[in-house]
C-alpha cells in the first residue's frame, strides 16, 4: 500500500513538473526583438517583463508611435553575437531583418519567429493573432482584434463618395493600393490616384503627371530633421495648389492598431466622414 | 559678330525645346499657351515646373561658361575650370554646410552665400598656389587637392546627416542635376549671377591686355590687384550661387571655351562673351538629352557633361598636340 502512495506521489510531482515545464514553455520570458514592428507589437502584447531587448530605431519618434513607451526597455543593436549572449529564448523579428543574423541564430539554437510584412488590415489581425499565441497572451491579442475589428467597422461605414487623393513622398515616390498606407488611404473613403495610372504597389511618379493628374488632396510624408535635395520636392510651388490633409508618420509605418488613429486622422478631411 | 547671332539663336532653341519637352505630352501650341496663361494643370507644369528648370539650365551653364573663359584668360592658363580646379566642389561644401546646420534656412540668401564664401576661399587658394605664373602643373595639383578635400568634406557632412537620404544625395553634389528645381531657386541664384557676370565682363580690357604680358598690361594702365579681386568674387559668386541649387557641374568651362577660342581669335573679352552663351547652350543641350535618355531615372547632368566633355577634350589636346609638334 505504501508502496503505490510513493508512486502515487512521484507520478504527481512529475505531472507537476512537467505542467510547469509547459506553462513556461508556452510563455517565453526574454524575448528579444530585431524589428521596428515587432517591437511595437511586443510593447502591446507582452508583459513589460517578458521583454528583454529592442530594436534601436523604435526609439526614433519619426518612424515608432511608442518610442516614448520603449524608453523603459533596453536596446539592442541587432547583431547576432550581443542578442546570443543575451541568451533569449524567443527572438521575433521582421521579413527584412538581417537574413545572416537569423541563420546565425537559428544555427545557435536559438528560437527564431519571422513576422510577415503586413500589406492591408488581414495581415495585421494576422499578426496581432501571430504575437499573442507567442508570447502566451492570446486573451489580449483576441480582446485587441475584437476592437480592431469594431472600430474599424465603424470608421469604413457610411462612405459613398470618394475624393482623389495621392500620397507622395521623397523622391516623388507615390504609395499604391497594395500596400499599408494604401490600404489607410482607401480604408479613409479615398480614392488612390494610382489607380488611374496603374500602379499597384507604387513607385516614382515624375512631379509633372502629379500635377496633370490634378488630385483633390495630397498627403506628403514628415521631413526629417537635416536636409535632402528628395525631400525638396514636397515643398515645390507647383504642389502648393493641393489640399494637404495629415502628414504620414510613425503611425503609417507598421501594422498596429494604430493604423486607425491613422484612418481617423485622414477622415477629418473627408466630405461625408469629417464633419462629426 | 555672326557668330554671337547663331550662339543667342542657338539659346533660344535650345530653351524652348527645353520648355517643350517632359513627362507630359501635350500639342505645342498648348503648351506654349499654358505657358503664357498658366492656367489649368498644363499651366502649373510650363510654369511652375518647366519654366525654372530651363531658366537654371542658362544661368548654370552661362555661369560656368563665363567662369571658365574669364579665369583661362586670367591666369592664362587653358586647364583654369571651375570644376577641374574645386571651386565648384569648395561651393558644393559650402552650400551643404549651410543645408545640414540650418544656416540655409535663416534668411533667403543664405544657401548662395555660404556657397559663394566657400569658393571665395577656393579661388583664392589657387591663384595664390597656383599664380599667374604658374605652370598648368602647378594649378592642376592645385586643383586636385582642393576638390579632393572639398569633396571628401562634403560626404562627411551628408553621411553624418540625421536625415535618411542625404548620404544618397552626395552624387547630386559632386555631378549636378536641375530635376524638379522651383522658381524659389531661381530667385536666390538670379542676383548673384546678374551680379557675377557684369563683374566678369568688366574685366574685358583688362584680360585683353594681359595677354601681353603683365609688365606691359600694367604700363597700360591696368591694376592687376583690382583685377585680381574683381575676378576672383565675380567666379565666386556666379559658380557659388549656380552650385547651391544645382551642384557641381563639370566640364563646361573647360570644353566650351575650346571650342569657341578659334572663332574669336583668342580674343579674352569676346571669349568671355561666346563662352557665357555657349555654356547656356550646352548646359540646356545636356539637360535636355537627361530627359530624353533616362526620363525616370533623374540622370545626373555632370555624367552627360562628362560623357559629351571628355572625349572632346582629348580630342582637343590630341590636336593641339600635333599642331605644336
Amino acid at each position: 500500500m505504501l508502496v503505490f502512495v510513493q508512486l502515487f506521489k512521484q507520478i504527481l510531482v512529475n505531472v507537476a513538473l512537467l505542467l510547469w515545464a509547459t506553462l513556461t514553455y508556452a510563455a517565453p520570458q526574454k524575448i528579444v526583438s530585431l524589428n521596428l514592428c515587432t517591437d511595437q507589437l511586443l510593447m502591446l502584447l507582452a508583459d513589460p517583463n517578458q521583454i528583454a531587448s529592442l530594436s534601436k530605431i523604435v526609439d526614433d519618434p519619426n518612424v515608432s508611435f511608442l518610442a516614448k513607451k520603449a524608453a523603459e526597455f533596453r536596446k539592442n543593436r541587432g547583431d547576432a553575437e550581443e542578442i546570443f549572449m543575451n541568451s533569449p529564448d524567443l527572438v521575433v523579428a521582421g521579413v527584412y531583418t538581417e537574413k545572416a543574423t537569423v541563420q546565425i541564430l537559428q544555427s545557435l539554437g536559438v528560437r527564431v519567429e519571422i513576422f510577415p510584412i503586413e500589406q492591408n488590415f488581414d495581415d495585421i489581425v494576422e499578426n496581432i493573432r501571430k504575437m499573442g499565441l507567442l508570447v502566451g497572451h492570446s486573451d489580449r491579442a483576441k480582446r485587441m482584434i475584437n476592437d480592431f475589428n469594431i472600430r474599424l467597422e465603424e470608421l469604413r461605414s457610411g462612405i459613398t463618395e470618394r475624393p482623389r487623393a495621392a500620397i507622395y513622398s521623397a523622391n516623388g515616390y507615390t504609395t499604391g493600393t497594395d500596400t499599408m498606407s494604401g490600404q489607410i488611404l482607401k480604408t479613409a473613403g479615398f480614392q488612390n490616384i494610382t489607380e488611374e495610372v496603374g500602379m499597384s504597389f507604387g513607385g516614382t511618379l515624375p512631379l509633372e503627371t502629379l500635377v496633370m493628374l490634378q488630385p483633390d488632396f495630397v498627403i506628403t510624408g514628415k521631413a526629417y530633421p537635416g536636409h535632402s535635395r528628395s525631400e525638396e520636392i514636397l515643398k515645390h510651388p507647383a504642389l502648393r495648389p493641393f489640399k494637404g490633409i495629415t502628414q504620414t508618420d510613425a503611425k503609417w509605418i507598421c501594422g498596429t492598431p494604430a493604423v486607425l488613429d491613422a484612418v481617423a486622422e485622414l477622415q477629418h478631411a473627408h466630405p461625408e466622414k469629417g464633419l462629426r | 559678330m555672326r557668330l554671337g547671332l547663331f550662339l543667342i539663336s542657338l539659346v533660344v532653341l535650345l530653351f524652348l525645346c527645353s520648355l517643350l519637352i517632359g513627362h507630359t505630352q501635350a500639342p505645342l501650341s498648348n503648351s506654349l499657351k499654358a505657358l503664357i496663361s498658366g492656367q489649368g494643370p498644363l499651366g502649373t507644369v510650363m510654369q511652375d515646373i518647366r519654366l525654372p528648370r530651363a531658366i537654371l539650365a542658362l544661368l548654370v551653364g552661362g555661369s560656368l561658361g563665363l567662369s571658365g573663359a574669364a579665369m583661362q584668360g586670367y591666369l592664362r592658363n587653358p586647364l583654369a575650370e571651375p570644376g577641374l580646379i574645386g571651386i565648384s566642389g569648395s561651393a558644393s561644401l559650402g552650400a551643404v554646410l549651410s543645408l545640414q546646420t540650418g544656416f540655409a534656412a535663416t534668411f533667403w540668401l543664405a544657401l548662395p552665400l555660404s556657397a559663394l564664401g566657400m569658393s571665395v576661399f577656393a579661388v583664392f587658394l589657387i591663384i595664390l598656389l597656383a599664380g599667374r605664373q604658374g605652370s598648368s602643373l602647378t594649378l592642376i595639383l592645385a586643383g586636385i587637392a582642393i576638390s579632393a578635400l572639398a569633396g571628401a568634406m562634403t560626404s562627411l557632412v551628408l553621411n553624418l546627416s540625421p536625415n535618411p537620404y542625404a548620404t544618397a544625395e552626395i552624387v547630386f553634389w559632386m555631378m549636378g542635376s536641375l530635376a524638379d528645381r522651383s522658381f524659389d531657386h531661381v530667385w536666390i541664384t538670379l542676383p548673384f549671377c546678374i551680379v557675377g557676370a557684369m563683374m566678369i565682363l568688366s574685366l574685358g580690357p583688362a584680360l585683353n591686355a594681359l595677354t601681353l604680358g603683365e609688365d606691359t598690361a600694367q604700363t597700360i594702365g591696368i591694376n592687376l590687384v583690382k583685377t585680381r579681386y574683381v575676378l576672383v568674387i565675380g567666379v565666386a559668386a556666379m559658380i557659388g550661387a549656380t552650385t547651391a541649387v544645382a551642384g557641381a557641374v563639370g566640364f563646361v568651362g573647360l570644353v566650351v571655351p575650346h571650342i569657341l577660342r578659334r572663332w574669336v581669335k583668342s580674343q579674352p573679352s569676346r571669349l568671355m562673351w561666346a563662352s557665357m552663351l555657349g555654356g547656356a547652350a550646352i548646359v540646356l543641350a545636356a539637360d535636355i538629352l537627361v530627359r530624353l535618355v533616362l526620363p525616370d531615372r533623374d540622370l545626373k547632368l555632370g555624367v552627360v557633361m562628362a560623357i559629351l566633355g571628355a572625349p572632346l577634350f582629348l580630342h582637343l589636346i590630341y590636336k593641339t598636340r600635333a599642331e605644336s609638334l
